[in-house]
């Protein structure tokens, strides 16, 4: 209500179609900011927050303390312990997920228009008010720790975390997000007392909101939710260059598949050319069956199910992965395979034929993506998140439509590199030497 | 904290609890000429369409022995036709901004692509073609052969929950083909040829076999014209086979299974009981189903979690399962993952103890309540996504439901009370129909 600022609307009007989609940026009367797509056909509202730093926070002696603390929100806050609070949202049919990334905090919500209200306090006791109960602690701990046991037993959670390990080495993005058995089993009340102060917190929180509820309405919502979190959260990491050097390193263990994740140094999401990569990569190794990889590695010899690389700008480090997995007899040849082509594209880059393809295929498919309430606020919350402004929208097909083949080339010949692209191999590979 | 759901996935992937099916959206409906049925469910919000067609058969429609061989022809379909090269169809669904896929089940096998509403023509015309005129070689074959075999090393191989599971439906199904996992057995896969998928694809690729679901921005009289000009003008196959699969026997002997693999990070219970399904027009007993498995396993406040997570530290997981959609009798299963120091017997023992106090205390009523908003609120939510709904409907019509039981259901469910639950408890709970399984660490086989 009252001094509820609207400061711009932005209509997508590159796609004709979808002109009815007005992103709304709404600040709330106490100075909190979000993006709104107002859409009043279903009776309901998909809230997303995003707070920046996530389980990377995690101090040296507290790994997994972020983890532990967001899987504990939904664990009593407020004068209810766990059992009434999920009493209380179940009686509200209010959705609420919490989860723990790397670099984020993630909030989704999708609450009733009926009984808003008493779903955001719920809500807001849970992100402003967890009790973190020593009942409700060891419970969580107990479930986190059987986790962690599964990673361990499972090949992509061992491949993955020997990548991270060897890439970021004592970074924190070089350990589990969710710690270790023995640093989850040594963290305290106070450690997540201190991880919740540190990740949430108003410097670092993105809002965005869509579906069947007015700005006016969201200003006075994110005060009720945000307003009491404190102003200012922990430090963020300092950023860490990727320490890849190539080569093939196997972690044995006795499955029938090999599960091979691969990687190198990547592309920052605000360098110019983030977006020539990020096309480039669609035509070498987007898991679609148009891919360079997927043909080259499934259609053609039937090595795998599927194969794909991606890009990964993180906040402190930009990396370049794939995963595939093929039997340990046929693996050492997908990699092959996979260096191959690494090495074609970087020499070559693409041709005509692929990068017309490719750019009808991402101009066509990116307003697809805009078709939910739940879908809207999502990709809305990630736009924040990578600092772009709400007319990107709009603009963004015409920076694919802009790209050169010599664009594609140049960026293919800078980033990647074959030599540094570094396999990581969990299970009995046959044909692959471990060096060392 | 619902973190163990993830690595259950596989586990309780056929259970859809909280399933309302019907809701405000417009729904249309409409049949073919030739036999072919239509669903256009309406949602103008954005310019999308997803436009699938689900074929009445899927794994459990096989001939024995040749497992696999339904979804195996669900890759193939990927192929070439008269008039597509190889790889052509998903291409040109890319070059007009679209994703497509297929799935195969027990009851259906399923293609869908989602693209720009614009688009729907092409993709009807496209979809039509490989309806009949598929065209295949031994090339085609060997290649995608190794790719099916490399997807089931990924999804059951790799994971002893999966292998575990496969065992378990073998022990639950006396001669019902959903003992058969959908994927195939692996020796039964690595035989599989040209003739084995064009067998099937003769006898069950036809539109009197086959349900069109247009979801989205889409006017029902324009598909009605669009599905006239492609899919209508294909003859139905006057052949295709009434399906009546092998039916279970009377079960009399409780099964029990213990399956060992050194890569067990985390033992587990499960039991199954064999269960009964929605049938059209009477869909009551499978509504009071759903509603025990909410009560029993549904997550924070349900029984098994609080006896056994919260008033005792017996648990990190529990949960119940139960599928209701389903062409013959389905399962109803519970799961009990021991925290640290308790033994499999001993979670076996109080998953037991509970149900047996649950079956004399009965129902709360104020978490019923919740339950059943919370499958109204459902409603409201699942209207925010046109995928999932058309997947429901296609879900239930390849499983015998009408269009008529699917908009119910959602009344079925809330007219349930707690007597119909306690009767359908009574009824399925009886370990002679049952599997109860161990998934346990094989300490010798560590490394």
């Amino acid at each position: 209500m009252r001094v509820l600022v609207i400061v711009a609307v932005w209509v997508l009007t590159a796609i004709p179609a979808l002109a009815e989609v007005k992103i709304q940026e709404v600040t709330s009367p106490g100075g909190i900011k979000a993006w709104l797509v107002e859409e009043h056909s279903i009776p309901f509202t998909a809230l997303e927050l995003r707070f920046r730093g996530g389980t990377s926070l995690d101090a040296a002696d507290t790994r997994g303390a972020t983890s532990l603390m967001v899987a504990l929100l939904e664990e009593g806050a407020g004068d209810k312990d766990a059992r009434a609070f999920t009493e209380a949202s179940e009686a509200l049919a209010a959705k609420f997920r919490f989860r723990p990334y790397d670099d984020a905090v993630s909030v989704s919500a999708r609450m009733l228009t009926e009984n808003r209200d008493q779903a955001v306090a719920l809500l807001r006791d849970s992100l402003v008010a967890p009790r973190f109960d020593a009942d409700a602690i060891e419970r969580v701990r107990g479930q986190v720790i059987s986790s962690i046991r599964s990673d361990l037993k499972d090949p992509d959670a061992i491949a993955m975390a020997r990548l991270d390990a060897l890439a970021f080495g004592d970074h924190p993005y070089g350990h589990p997000t969710d710690g270790t058995e023995d640093s989850v089993a040594a963290l305290t009340r106070d450690d997540l007392l201190s991880a919740h102060r540190g990740a949430l917190a108003r410097d670092r929180v993105y809002v965005s909101a869509a579906g069947d509820i007015t700005a006016e309405e969201l200003g006075a919502l994110l005060d009720t939710l945000l307003g009491d979190l404190p102003e200012t959260g922990a430090p963020m990491p300092e950023d860490v260059p990727v320490a890849l050097t190539g080569g093939v390193d196997v972690v044995p263990f006795d499955t029938p598949q090999s599960v091979a994740v691969f990687a190198q140094e990547g592309i920052a999401r605000d360098d110019p050319d983030f977006f020539a990569a990020y096309v480039m990569n669609t035509i070498l190794g987007n898991g679609g069956f148009e891919s360079r990889l997927m043909d080259e590695v499934r259609e053609k010899r039937g090595l795998t199910y599927g194969v794909y690389s991606y890009l990964v700008p993180k906040d402190h480090a930009a990396l370049y992965l794939g995963r595939v997995a093929s039997a340990n007899e046929t693996v050492a040849e997908a990699i092959k395979v996979i260096r191959d082509e690494w090495e074609k594209m970087a020499r070559d880059g693409a041709t005509e034929a692929e990068l017309t393809r490719v750019k009808t295929y991402l101009t066509g498919a990116y307003p697809l993506r805009l078709d939910g309430n739940a879908s809207i606020a999502d990709i809305l919350v990630g736009m924040q998140m990578d600092g772009l402004s709400p007319d990107y929208v709009n603009t963004r097909n015409a920076k694919v439509e802009a790209l050169t083949l010599d664009d594609i080339k140049r960026v293919a010949a800078r980033l990647l590199d074959p030599d540094t692209l570094t396999f990581v191999v969990v299970g009995r590979p046959v044909g692959l030497e471990t060096p060392g | 904290m619902k973190r163990l759901a993830v690595w259950l996935s596989v586990l309780v992937s056929l259970a859809s609890p909280l399933a309302a099916e019907g809701s405000d959206a417009q729904v249309t409906t409409f049949s073919l000429d030739n036999g072919m049925d239509v669903v256009v469910i309406e949602d103008h919000r954005a310019p999308v369409v997803v436009h699938m067609v689900w074929y009445r058969s899927g794994s459990a429609d096989e001939t024995r022995g040749v497992s696999g061989v339904a979804h195996f022809l669900e890759h193939l379909l990927f192929k070439g036709t008269d008039t597509l090269a190889p790889g052509e169809f998903s291409a040109r669904v890319a070059e007009n901004g679209g994703n497509d896929n297929a799935f195969t089940s027990y009851d259906y096998t399923a293609y869908f692509q989602r693209v720009a509403a614009d688009r729907l023509p092409l993709m009807m015309e496209m979809e039509s073609d490989r309806m009949v005129n598929l065209r295949l070689d031994e090339d085609d074959i060997l290649t995608e052969r190794n790719v099916i075999i490399e997807e089931r090393n990924q999804r059951i191989e790799n994971d002893p929950g999966s292998l575990f599971r496969e065992q378990r439906m073998a022990s639950l199904y006396l001669n019902s083909p959903y003992g058969t996992p959908i994927i195939g057995w692996r020796h039964e896969m690595e035989n599989l040829g040209l003739q084995d998928a064009l067998a099937y694809y003769r006898e069950f690729y036809a539109p009197n076999n086959a349900i069109l679901i247009v979801a989205g921005d889409a006017d029902p009289e324009e598909v009605r014209a669009l599905a006239e000009a492609t899919y209508g003008t294909l003859p139905a196959n006057p052949e295709l086979p009434v399906r009546a699969r092998p039916q279970e026997p009377p079960q009399t002997a409780e099964r029990r299974l213990v399956y060992r693999d050194a890569r067990v990070a985390q033992p587990y219970v499960v039991r199954t009981y064999l269960a009964p399904e929605r049938d059209a027009g009477a869909q009551e007993k499978a509504a009071a189903l759903v509603l025990l498995a909410e009560l029993l396993g549904g997550g924070q406040t349900a029984v098994l979690n609080r006896a056994l997570q919260f008033d005792s530290q017996t648990a990190v997981y529990t949960s119940a399962f139960y599928s209701p959609t389903s062409l013959d009798d389905t399962s109803f299963g519970l799961v009990v993952v021991p925290a640290e120091g308790v033994s499999l017997q001993q979670a076996e023992e109080a998953l037991d103890r509970t149900l047996a106090e649950f079956m004399i205390d009965g129902i709360d009523p104020a978490q019923l309540d919740r339950i059943k908003f919370q499958m109204r609120a459902q409603e409201v939510y699942e209207r925010d996504d046109v995928q999932s709904l058309a997947q429901r409907y296609g879900r239930a019509l390849t499983a015998g439901l009408t269009v008529d039981d699917i908009q119910a259901w959602p009344d079925v469910l809330q007219a349930v009370t707690p007597e119909d639950i306690m009767a359908a408890a009574r009824e399925v709970f009886d370990r002679k129909q049952s599997v109860t399984g161990w998934l346990m660490k094989d300490e010798e086989m560590t490394q």
